[in-house]
């Protein structure tokens, strides 16, 4: 495929991973930040992850909810430099694809990382764009850039599909 | 300070790509209601991300005024003043583990209802739907209602064979067109409307003729082909095709007032060639082009074949293979006869030999989909015919078409005999030392040369393209039909 090169900053990754790990059993979640510029020009350089309570009430093992004025807060402190252009959230002991309820519930042009956290071992991720004219998700490469302290050894290259 | 009435509104960034790729914009009204109407008046492909079907608000977009849910105000009456901040937020959720809805969204249960209700669908049926692939070869009469039903009925994949453009004349009964798509690509059109009545269908083009360089890969991809053609060639094209795939193959016909319905089973047969293992004589049977066709017939005989189709979907009740039937609108009859798959079927029987897919053109007789052979019929083209009409001694101008087609267009001069009545008239053309014969595509008129020069006539050639083609070519003022 001819996908521009996205890429997610490992140091962002550390952050989500982090936040999966001390979140297990349950579901977390948060923003994944890229410059606007770059954005514009086509090109998504996932720079940040911001982390943000997961205010479901219910299920909390496999369900999340973002609270929409933090979104909107967000959205505000970072601009103009920087967009919001995905989310994050983990997926407890299942793996690293979205699940129906995501798909059902998924906004166009938003980056979605899925990060599988297992009791035991490394996590994994995928990302995946959804597609407003079919409604499914789409698989999307994400290369990682710089490295990370933190970095497990090998098998987690790009985010397509862990299935 | 804005203008009175005006209101910024603020769109988050999955949905900027709809307005220009603007974070915020201007609009008037009094209501957030008539705030958001307004944007969505300005910014059209904005207006399903923000509303469902029904015109309310989708249940994951959340809408603050100034900071504000408005669920706990008036919602959308709420009251805005100039200067007012409405944000337009993604409410974001999701999560791991077993679907909630098993495969189907709220709004997909509420389209598929009526099936959901029936215990031979429910939930399981309409996800095996969902997920099915079907392969319609021809979106004209059979394919407009096969394909509008079948997307209705939430047939997860539908692929669209077909190269041809809307013609005035189709609009009679190819129902997926009207008449402001005159002259665009069916295709084109066909997949917008199946993607307007049921956006959770992927719609899969596939422009140009089905030939037997493609014909195999196109079948791989797809769980039942509807056979919904009009010409020999690539009727035994698709019937090859699904036995050597190895897919059903939901057979439709039409003819003036009648139709046929089968369901081709595949490898195990029977198939079209268990049917009927010789095409006819190249233009003995005339297409609906030259014989004319009941607008509504291919409607009911499209739509047997999509009822088909949703039973060997499904795997429910008990589908038409083996059997043939035969629909007679006029003594609104049905029928059945009996199909069997034949021990000497040369391609699905147990002592099959063809392997591949052969030359169809070739194998039917004809040049082209439709077309007469050419080669062997002497004929005239139009502006060569405009021209010896003026001679001193025009040829006589024989028109082999039915009365109903005279009575629409002729040309100047001629004399009708109907094909049917030229073996006994042929009297009335003696001493005629050059004739013309022309009918309305240049179908019938090959036969009747062919028959009048085994009569022993000389000097007798047919109209190219009949009076069709001589209305494009020479006098657009005639009637085309």
């Amino acid at each position: 495929m001819t996908d521009p090169p996205w890429s997610l900053a490992a140091s962002a990754l550390a952050v989500i991973e982090a936040h999966g790990r001390t979140s297990y059993p349950e579901e977390c979640c948060g923003f994944l930040v890229a410059p606007a510029a770059e954005v514009s020009r086509g090109v998504r350089r996932i720079r940040e992850a911001i982390p943000t309570p997961n205010r479901a009430t219910a299920d909390r093992h496999r369900r999340y909810v973002i609270d929409p004025l933090e979104l909107a807060r967000v959205e505000r402190a970072i601009a103009p430099s920087a967009l919001l252009v995905g989310i994050y959230h983990s997926h407890p002991d299942h793996p690293a694809v979205p699940s129906e309820f995501d798909r059902e519930r998924a906004w166009p042009w938003y980056t979605y990382l899925v990060l599988s956290v297992p009791q035991t071992g490394a996590p994994t991720f995928g990302a995946f764009e959804w597609d407003p004219t079919t409604h499914q998700f789409h698989p999307r490469r994400l290369r990682i850039e710089g490295g990370a302290p933190s970095d497990p050894p090998g098998g987690r290259e790009d985010g397509e599909d862990n299935r | 300070m804005m203008a009175t009435g005006t209101v910024r509104v603020e769109i988050p960034t999955p949905l900027r790509g709809w307005v220009d790729g603007q974070a915020a914009i201007e609009v008037e009204g009094s209501t957030v209601g008539t705030v958001l109407e307004a944007v969505a008046a300005r910014y059209p492909a904005l207006r399903p991300h923000l509303f469902g079907p029904t015109g309310a608000l989708r249940g994951f977009v959340s809408i603050y005024l100034n900071q504000e849910d408005i669920r706990y105000r008036e919602r959308e009456a709420t009251p805005v003043r100039p200067g007012d901040v409405i944000s337009i937020v993604p409410a974001i959720a999701g999560g791991a583990g077993e679907p909630a809805t098993v495969g189907l969204s709220r709004e997909e249960m509420q389209r598929y209802s009526r099936h959901l209700l029936l215990p031979e669908v429910g939930l399981r049926g309409q996800r095996k739907l969902k997920e099915a692939r079907v392969l319609l070869v021809g979106a004209g009469g059979l394919g407009s209602p096969t394909a509008t039903y079948l997307a209705a009925a939430g047939v997860g994949r539908i692929g669209l064979v077909e190269f041809d453009t809307v013609d005035l004349s189709n609009l009679q009964r190819q129902i997926l067109y009207t008449t402001e798509d005159l002259g665009r690509p069916k295709l084109e059109v066909a997949a917008e409307r199946l993607r307007a009545l049921n956006p959770e269908v992927t719609v899969e083009p596939h422009p140009g003729p089905l030939t037997s360089a493609n014909a195999l890969d196109l079948l791989k991809g797809y769980d039942v082909v509807v056979d919904g053609t009009d010409n020999f060639p690539t009727r035994y094209l698709v019937n090859d095709a699904a036995v050597l795939t190895g897919i059903p193959n939901v057979y439709g016909s039409i003819y003036r007032f009648e139709g046929q319905v089968t369901v081709f089973g595949g490898r195990a047969g029977p198939c079209y060639r268990c049917l009927y293992p010789e095409p006819p004589p190249p233009n003995l049977v005339p297409s609906c082009a030259e014989a004319g066709v009941l607008g509504v017939l291919p409607g009911v005989v499209g739509l047997l074949q999509a009822i088909e189709t949703l039973k060997l979907l499904l795997g429910v009740g008990e589908p038409l293979i083996g059997r043939l039937l035969l629909f007679d609108a006029l003594a609104l009859r049905f029928r059945e006869l009996q199909v069997r798959a034949s021990p000497d079927c040369d391609l699905c029987g147990p002592k099959a030999t063809q392997r591949g897919l052969i030359d169809y053109p070739e194998f039917c007789g004809v040049s082209a989909p439709g077309a007469p052979n050419a080669s062997e019929i002497p004929s005239i083209l139009p502006a060569e015919l405009v021209g010896r009409l003026r001679d001193r001694d025009p040829p006589l101008l024989l028109d082999v078409r039915e009365p109903e087609e005279w009575a629409i267009a002729r040309i100047e001069g001629a004399r009708l005999i109907p094909l049917g009545e030229l073996a006994e008239r042929v009297d009335e053309l003696t001493g005629a030392r050059e004739i013309v014969v022309y009918c309305k595509m240049g179908g019938r008129s090959a036969r009747a040369v062919a028959q009048l020069t085994e009569l022993g006539f000389r000097g007798v050639r047919h109209l190219d393209g009949g009076i069709d083609r001589w209305s494009r070519d020479v006098d657009p003022s005639m009637p085309r039909y």
